[in-house]
């Protein structure tokens, strides 16, 4: 058969897409607690979101009159690509179970896949609320994605690669040269943009069903049961994915780059850690920051992008 | 009779001989006139994808390639003849498989025009249409090529004119008509310049000057690929060259508005790769840098433009703009590595370019296929008077919607494929100088970037506005499915556009005797992983990518939802009920949200190009709370338009109207300024070859 060279690793494709859908909500859930704790509040319990999930999952669905079967698809769609590409990016292993199927590109393509039918679906059932969500969250997508690619690309060039395990073990041997300042600038513009993907406060605001200022919920307003369960899940994969990114990329410490069970266990350890760290970077921004006008917003994912500039012309001065 | 590309090409080429005689012949009787012509046109068509397929399958040897004569001639120079080597039977590929699927819909949409418009013309000058084009990409001397070009653009300004009963499409007619003949007269310089160095109008004449360098000054050389530039870059659509494409495309029938943004501007392409790959020889470093930013700019630009239409099919002329520059990039990224001799990396963006120019023509055909069988339904081209229809033009929507994926570079269609390829050849090169100059690379990157999620936008729109929700007029809530033909024909697109996405590795052993014809290298084996299943860059290590695995996979993790309903949701049934009204009596069409409104955030943002301006107009009686009549206006500026081409116009009438003095009307007046001119002639003769 053709593809039995491909050497795809079927335990580990299994293994990573378990560990995207157990851990996906409680990264959602320790963001939404650990806000709730720093604003004074006792907040929802760490595991709210899968009974969330659960209780969604159970209920019956209210489908809008004027939808078509387009609204129906996007919750798949939305939800297999995000875990698609967590499939493509280095979680625990150095090595992800499906870097031959694409690496940076296919990853930031399948997630605009996913946001192309979200927006759709946000059209479909003829309310103005939707329109204006999907309106929204397209245009801070098209002025987060160069920001993204630039930030990335620089990460890119000095590898040779845009494949996220070459990437990973490139930056596993530089050592401490993943604090240089090219690192620093393209991470810092990164942060940026996974607080503009995944709708937190700066930009939208999660919590919010206040009508014109919220962009991610907006879309989903029309959704319920079953199909909301798979949209939201899949805003937990989306956000956890791009967390993972984020940390093995830049700090890829601890990736076990073999398959024993100690080298497995302390990469799963180290993981959990890190996305950890940066969930409380996100809390930690989210209060104290108010969220901006949309208008400002496109201010903020211009210093993004200046920020992955520069960090792409640092790469002269110290390579 | 057996069937090789001797006997289909010719095939072809009479089929649309015969499609146009029989329009002219059977004009009086319109459903035969229909059936003729675009039978004929279709059966002719088929041949050319045959013939074509075959011939790059076979892998035809430039060294030999098919050729015919297909009139005698006793003219020196003029040779009616053609030949199929790769590069002509790639793009012949191109305008084949458009030409088909084209001509099948035409079938159902020259309906609309029965009693109306005369259908036996719009027949005959559509075969016309695709008689020249075939032959424009398979002439092989320069003057048999300037002829058919001229055919084609005439026959394509009369039929961008077919309905000049509106005054908008008159003069969209006239704009074409001029950029393009000063665009043709920018390709008979060039082509006069490599006559002078070579001292023949063969193409194989020329492409002896690219191995011989010394032939051609660089002077010469230079002058050559700007006039180049510029002719074949006005028929392509880049900007700033582009003013016509937006407003002709969009006015002429929607049969004829695809193969102008599938086919005609490929053939600007066809031009480019042909003179810059095949005819000047190595380039200097310049060019590849002039092209790949014409290339950025027209992409960005293009899109930006294109997400403020509401008119559909505007709308996707601006985004043929879009695509132009996608391609425009990988070429100019190829010559680039070409000066720096890097041929691998050069074939790649070269690979990538060409790929995106078929996968262009296919889903920009379909996109247009699409939107005329909108328009075919509801009679307007105003996507703020659609809506709804995806309920009552199923086929259609869901075709329309492959086609908006694809265009948005989304996985795993066909736009992925090659701006993923676009992507590796870019970042790949950033090793391949040392100068400043490589920046280029990952910025031109960062802004295709840009440009893919504001057509992913720009498309949520178009597909969104049109077919979503609810109907926002009565022609809408009364649409109905197109006619048959017109589903196969947009049919045959979606298939294409899904192989090309899906089999990338297949497609591109096609390429490999054209960019052994073009830079002397075959690279399929070497993009290909895990028997096919696998497209890599140049290097493995540098990345890697499947369409077909991404599709598989993304069937298999649909086990995930099943598995969950099986488990919690067996139960659960789902009810109709109506969208949420916040407390109001049911939401209307009005309630919507627009396309002008959807596209509001980014035309904020970029006001500083757009320069919007409205105004709004109310009348009350009583309090401004309870408006009366309200008129509503908004405008952007086409800055090219205003900027550029207005001013240039002013004086160009101003010149002419001072010239105007010259031609007083009075005979003797005219023998004298031929006699001055022959003097001047012959004064310049005497004191150059005394020198």
């Amino acid at each position: 058969m053709w593809f039995t060279n491909t050497n795809l690793n079927l335990p580990a494709i299994v293994a990573q897409t378990v560990l995207l859908l157990v851990l996906a909500p409680l990264v959602t859930g320790c963001i939404r607690n650990w806000k709730a704790r720093l604003q004074n509040r006792r907040g929802p319990r760490l595991w709210q979101p899968y009974f969330d999930l659960i209780k969604f999952l159970r209920k019956d669905m209210v489908i809008s009159e004027h939808a078509s079967w387009v609204f129906s698809a996007a919750p798949y769609v939305v939800f297999i690509s995000a875990l698609m590409v967590g499939l493509m990016v280095p979680m625990v292993t150095t090595q992800a179970p499906l870097s031959l199927f694409g690496g940076v590109l296919a990853a930031v393509g399948l997630l605009a896949l996913g946001r192309f039918f979200m927006a759709l679906g946000g059209l479909d059932p003829a309310s103005a609320f939707g329109g204006m969500g999907s309106s929204r969250e397209m245009t801070i997508a098209a002025i987060a994605e160069p920001a993204l690619m630039l930030a990335i690309f620089t990460v890119a060039i000095t590898v040779g690669s845009t494949d996220f395990s070459h990437m990973v073990a490139a930056e596993q041997q530089s050592g401490w040269d993943m604090l240089n300042p090219t690192h620093l600038m393209a991470f810092a513009a990164l942060f940026i943009v996974l607080l503009a993907e995944t709708g937190r406060v700066p930009i939208d605001n999660p919590a919010t069903h206040l009508e014109l200022t919220m962009i991610h919920e907006a879309m989903l307003l029309e959704y319920s049961g079953r199909y909301l369960a798979l949209m939201e899940w899949g805003a937990s994969i989306k956000q956890l994915v791009l967390m993972a990114i984020l940390v093995n990329v830049f700090l890829p410490l601890g990736l076990a780059s073999d398959g024993s069970v100690v080298a497995l266990g302390l990469g799963l350890v180290l993981f959990l850690g890190k996305i950890l760290l940066l969930s409380a970077a996100v809390v930690l921004v989210e209060t104290v920051n108010a969220k901006l006008r949309l208008f400002r917003v496109p201010d903020l994912l211009s210093a993004a992008f200046v920020l992955a500039a520069m960090a792409l012309l640092s790469t002269f001065l110290f390579h | 009779m057996d069937f090789t590309p001797t006997t289909l090409l010719p095939l072809a080429l009479m089929g649309y001989a015969l499609g146009c005689a029989a329009g002219l012949l059977f004009i009086r009787h319109e459903k035969l006139a229909n059936l003729c012509a675009f039978g004929f046109a279709t059966l002719g068509a088929l041949c050319g994808t045959v013939a074509c397929v075959m011939s790059l399958a076979a892998g035809v040897t430039p060294a030999a390639p098919l050729q015919l004569q297909l009139l005698p001639t006793l003219i020196p120079y003029l040779q009616f003849t053609i030949s199929l080597d790769p590069l002509s039977a790639f793009f012949g590929l191109i305008v084949s498989l458009l030409s088909f699927a084209l001509s099948l819909y035409s079938l159902g949409y020259a309906g609309g025009f029965y009693g109306r418009k005369s259908v036996g013309l719009l027949g005959a000058f559509f075969n016309l249409m695709l008689l020249a084009t075939t032959l424009v990409v398979m002439a092989d001397n320069a003057f048999f090529f300037l002829m058919v070009w001229e055919i084609m653009a005439l026959s394509a300004y009369c039929l961008v004119s077919f309905e000049h009963e509106k005054p908008e499409t008159r003069n969209a007619g006239v704009l074409y008509f001029v950029m393009s003949h000063i665009g043709t007269g920018c390709i008979m310089l060039g082509f006069l310049l490599l006559f002078q160095a070579s001292g023949s109008y063969g193409f194989d004449g020329f492409h002896a000057l690219s191995a011989k360098p010394e032939w051609l000054s660089s002077g010469s050389r230079n002058a050559a690929f700007l006039l180049f530039l510029a002719g074949f870059g006005i028929k392509a659509g880049i900007v700033p060259l582009h003013i016509w494409l937006p407003a002709a495309h969009p006015v002429a029938p929607s049969n004829v508005s695809a193969f102008l943004s599938g086919v005609i501007i490929k053939t600007g392409i066809y031009g480019l790769t042909r003179v810059f790959f095949y005819f000047l020889g190595t380039p200097p470093m310049w060019w590849g840098v002039t092209v790949l930013a014409i290339g950025t700019i027209s992409a960005v630009l293009g899109v930006l433009y294109a997400l403020m239409q509401h008119d559909l099919k505007r709308l996707l002329a601006y985004h043929s703009i879009e695509n132009i520059g996608i391609i425009l990039m990988g070429f100019g990224a190829s010559l680039m590595f070409l000066h720096t001799d890097h041929l691998l990396l050069a074939t790649l963006a070269l690979i990538a370019g060409l790929y995106h120019t078929i996968n262009h023509a296919v889903f920009k055909g379909l996109l247009f296929l699409g939107a005329g069988a909108v328009l075919h339904a509801t009679h307007t081209r105003d996507m703020e008077q659609m809506g709804g229809l995806v309920k009552r033009m199923p086929q259609t929507a869901f075709f329309f919607l492959v086609g908006a994926v694809a265009i948005s570079a989304l996985p795993p269609l066909n736009g992925f494929v090659s701006e993923w390829l676009t992507y590796q050849s870019l970042l790949q090169g950033f090793g391949t100088t040392d100068s400043l100059l490589r920046l280029m690379f990952p910025i031109g990157g960062a802004l295709l970037a840009l440009t893919g999620a504001l057509a992913a936008a720009c498309f949520v729109k178009a597909f969104g506005i049109t077919f979503l929700a609810q109907p926002r007029s009565e022609a809408a809530a009364q649409a109905h499915e197109a006619p048959v033909t017109m589903l196969l024909g947009q049919g045959v697109l979606v298939a294409a556009c899904v192989f090309l996405g899906l089999f990338p590795t297949v497609f591109l052993q096609v390429l490999d005797p054209l960019t052994q014809q073009l830079t002397g290298l075959q690279i399929s084996q070497q993009l290909t992983l895990a028997n096919g299943l696998v497209l890599s860059g140049v290097n493995p290590a540098g990345g890697t990518v499947s369409t077909l695995g991404i599709a598989m996979l993304g069937m298999v993790l649909l086990f995930i939802p099943f598995a969950l309903w099986l488990v919690f949701g067996l139960k659960t049934k789902t009810r109709i009920g109506p969208t949420w009204d916040c407390g109001l009596k049911g939401l209307t069409p009005r309630m919507e949200y627009t396309a002008t409104g959807f596209s509001k955030p980014i035309r904020m943002i970029f006001k500083a190009l757009f320069r919007p301006r409205r105004e709004v107009q109310r009348e009350y009686d009583f309090s401004p709370y309870f408006t009366t009549s309200i008129r509503f206006e908004a405008h952007v500026e086409e800055v090219f338009e205003t900027r550029i081409y207005r001013p240039l116009q002013r004086l160009v009438l101003r010149l002419s109207r001072r010239m105007r003095a010259l031609q007083a009307g009075s005979l003797q007046a005219y023998l004298i300024y031929i006699f001055i001119t022959l003097l001047l002639l012959l004064l310049y003769v005497v004191y150059k070859y005394k020198s």
